[in-house]
């Protein structure tokens, strides 16, 4: 890797200016990846909130916390905050932002204007979701219809909202396919790439491709309510699973902009830790894009009990099966990086190693519902809830939180309380699989999801579920604390407090303004770990 | 972050011609999502020609051929204006430009008033978007298709402010190549929606 060292007379740290307009006016990626990740953060601890809720509301068979309606306004809620305004911009906008530019050798993302405009359009659309909740929706976040179209809750504006937020997310994965081909540093090859570039280029790619079909797609359902258009309305003509298979066309792919870039976290974690060359660099490279392409071919999975032909059902649960292969090809090679290497316990890599672990889980749960008859079983009960949140959870919050106590050094330029983020990370992974393991046999004994009451004899389960939930939002909450007393009275991290080769920990901490004095020539990849140069 | 100085340390990185293959890509990978956004209505159209032929024969004779055609070829002849006015920036021809700005954009409004008329002329028949599947169709594809030409009229509208005011020349004239090639879209996608709608046989 390219050394060059930064004049300290001439280093101006991206925090240095301050006033509200530094920020509002930012273009700067480093400023705009921290607004992101104050709004996603946010906004995870909203919908965190609405889980709680829902939770407790489940600690008894009886509804007697909340109402049915209400219940499922705070489902649709919890889900819909979750996905769109959370997990689907998440990593990629904040961390993707930060890094990009710092990781390829760049002064920048190639449209530094647009990308701010990017994440006001984004704002716009968590506003106009906002005023939604006047009347909020009750239809869960896929907003099926008919029943999104015909509820009298405010459906259109949330929808709206929404639209407004696809916007954003092309416009950023746009900008990032733009910059990886156009901004890297020479020397900076394509197989010289950290992996998080590359699973940064497969997600902009699902953005681009998928985001602009669930946008007509709730554009008509919007059309549907407005103007009397009946293409889902079978008494008009239409056809309520089209809406389904238009839904699923960008939110199966959806599925997986939310999680790659966690691999990409991950692949970047473990090499640093384990003081090992990645193993299998080009294989984790190829099969995000493997993912990528595979998961347009999968949507129907989630209709096998909507009324799809048996041909058609067969095909897709092949096809489904095909996702596991690029999955477990990086589940493979990140194993491999650990074998044999000088394994360090940091809080980061203890999220990355309980990523691999829980991911595993919830990805193999995921061939139990791609299977045809096991799925027409499992459909709709709480098992789909607990894959979904071992996978998202898992997966993607524990990239996320691995993310945010990796680069926490480098991007605020002060460190946190490592003891005390252990302790956090403790809480965090017993509370996850309490919560959510005995939902895997609820949903086998067939709890259905989506419902405020059930059966006493689901009782014990459901309350440990609910204690889970309570240790999972104690383990938040200290961890979210000392993050944040860190900034405030953290030490002074050093430029690279783990001895990573990649390129962002070879500028100071945090990064100048102009990220690099000059730009770097790079003769290397940054995996080069226990070797010598 | 808004003064000048920290707007040159981050331009000034950028080498034109770096800034030219990355604008234009940016604008590709733009209009590929465009493509997409109209992939579903174009979707939605296979889907229920194939299910109801019946009913799109019968009611597309409700559509204004001769409207429609003129419109075709108000539009082809616009994207020619802006080709032309893409060569001749290229060529630092900034009168000739600004000039081949303005036909486009008189076409992009000449089609508006035809589709202002054919639309009353709809609503008049008492045809609105609920009226069938088919003239749900027609509404929302030909009503999407409007907004981007009225979103192409006001990127036009600005290249030709700029234009005239000189920001353009032979050796700078990305704005003009990138909202050129929207502008074709918009007219590409009419050349689809055309036959689609009005020429069903």
């Amino acid at each position: 890797m390219a050394n060059h060292t930064i004049a300290q007379n001439v280093y101006v740290p991206f925090l240095e200016k301050k006033g509200i307009w530094s920020w509002i006016l930012t273009t700067d990626h480093k400023r705009i990846g921290i607004m992101y990740l104050i709004s996603i953060s946010f906004f995870f601890l909203v919908a965190g909130v609405f889980a709680l809720m829902l939770r407790y509301e489940l600690l008894t068979p009886a509804s007697d916390f909340v109402q049915p309606h209400t219940y499922n306004v705070l489902f649709t809620l919890h889900g819909s905050i979750m996905v769109f305004f959370f997990i689907v911009p998440g990593l990629a906008a904040s961390f993707g932002n930060f890094l990009i530019p710092l990781m390829i050798g760049a002064p920048d993302v190639a449209f530094p204007k647009l990308n701010l405009g990017s994440y006001w359009i984004y704002l716009l659309g968590t506003l106009i979701v906002l005023i939604a909740l006047a009347k909020p929706a009750d239809t869960g976040w896929t907003f099926y219809t008919p029943y999104s179209a015909t509820t009298d809750t405010d459906v259109v504006l949330i929808t709206l909202g929404v639209f407004v937020l696809g916007f954003s997310s092309i416009l950023t994965g746009l900008n990032f396919i733009v910059t990886i081909h156009k901004m890297r540093a020479p020397g900076m090859t394509w197989h010289r790439l950290p992996l998080f570039i590359w699973a940064s280029y497969a997600t902009s790619i699902l953005q681009l491709l998928a985001t602009p079909v669930v946008g007509i797609t709730l554009l008509l359902l919007i059309t549907e309510r407005t103007l009397g258009v009946g293409f889902f309305d079978p008494a008009k003509g239409g056809d309520p699973v089209l809406f389904q298979n238009f839904f699923w066309f960008y939110s199966h792919p959806a599925v997986y902009i939310m999680i790659i870039p966690a691999m990409g976290v991950i692949s970047e974690i473990i090499p640093v830790f384990a003081r090992k060359p990645i193993f299998g660099y080009k294989a984790i490279a190829y099969s995000s894009l493997g993912i990528a392409f595979i998961s347009f071919l999968v949507w129907a999975h989630h209709m096998f009990t909507s009324g799809i032909s048996d041909i058609a059902a067969t095909i897709f649960s092949f096809l489904t099966f095909l996702v596991a292969i690029p999955t477990a090809i990086k589940v493979f090679n990140w194993t491999a990086t650990l074998y044999k290497g000088s394994i360090h316990l940091h809080s980061a890599m203890l999220y990355a190693l309980a990523f691999v672990f829980l991911f595993t889980i919830g990805g193999l749960t995921g061939l139990f519902l791609g299977a045809l008859a096991a799925d027409i079983h499992l459909h709709d009960t709480y098992f789909v809830v607990a894959h979904m949140h071992y996978v998202m959870i898992g997966g993607t919050v524990m990239g996320f939180f691995g993310a945010l106590h990796f680069w926490y050094p480098k991007w605020f330029g002060r460190m946190f309380n490592e003891t005390v983020a252990k302790i956090a990370w403790l809480f965090i992974f017993i509370g996850f699989n309490v919560t959510f393991f005995p939902q895997f046999f609820l949903g086998v004994q067939g709890m259905p999801r989506r419902y405020a009451t059930y059966p006493a004899e689901f009782e014990s389960l459901m309350s440990l579920s609910t204690y889970g939930s309570w240790i999972l939002g104690a383990g938040i909450f200290i961890m979210t604390v000392n993050l944040i007393a860190g900034l405030i009275n953290g030490e002074k991290a050093p430029q690279n407090p783990y001895g990573s080769l990649s390129l962002e920990w070879q500028v100071p901490s945090p990064p100048p303004l102009e990220n690099f004095e000059e730009i770097p020539h790079v003769t290397d990849w940054s995996y080069g770990y226990g070797k010598k140069k | 972050m808004g003064d000048a100085s920290v707007e040159h340390s981050h331009g000034h990185h950028m080498d034109p011609a770096v800034e030219y293959s990355s604008s234009k890509l940016g604008m590709w990978l733009f209009l590929g999502t465009e493509i997409l956004l109209f992939g579903g209505l174009f979707a939605a159209y296979a889907i229920f020609r194939a299910k109801y032929p019946e009913m799109f024969f019968e009611q597309h004779v409700e559509l204004n051929k001769k409207m429609g055609a003129v419109n075709t070829c108000i539009l082809i002849f616009s994207s020619l204006t802006m080709a032309m006015g893409v060569s001749a920036i290229q060529r630092g021809k900034q009168k000739a430009t600004a000039i081949l700005i303005l036909i486009t954009i008189l076409c992009g409004l000449g089609f508006g008033v035809v589709k202002y008329f054919e639309y009353s002329a709809k609503f008049h028949h008492h045809i609105y978007p609920d009226t069938s599947i088919f003239f749900s169709l027609y509404f929302l594809m030909t009503g999407l298709h409007m907004l981007h030409v009225f979103v192409g009229l006001a990127i036009l509208s600005v290249l030709f402010v700029l234009t005239l005011k000189g920001k353009f020349n032979a050796k700078y004239s990305t704005p003009v190549e990138v909202g050129g090639l929207y502008w074709h879209l918009v007219d590409l996608i009419w050349i689809y929606l055309f036959p689609l709608l009005y020429l069903i046989g």
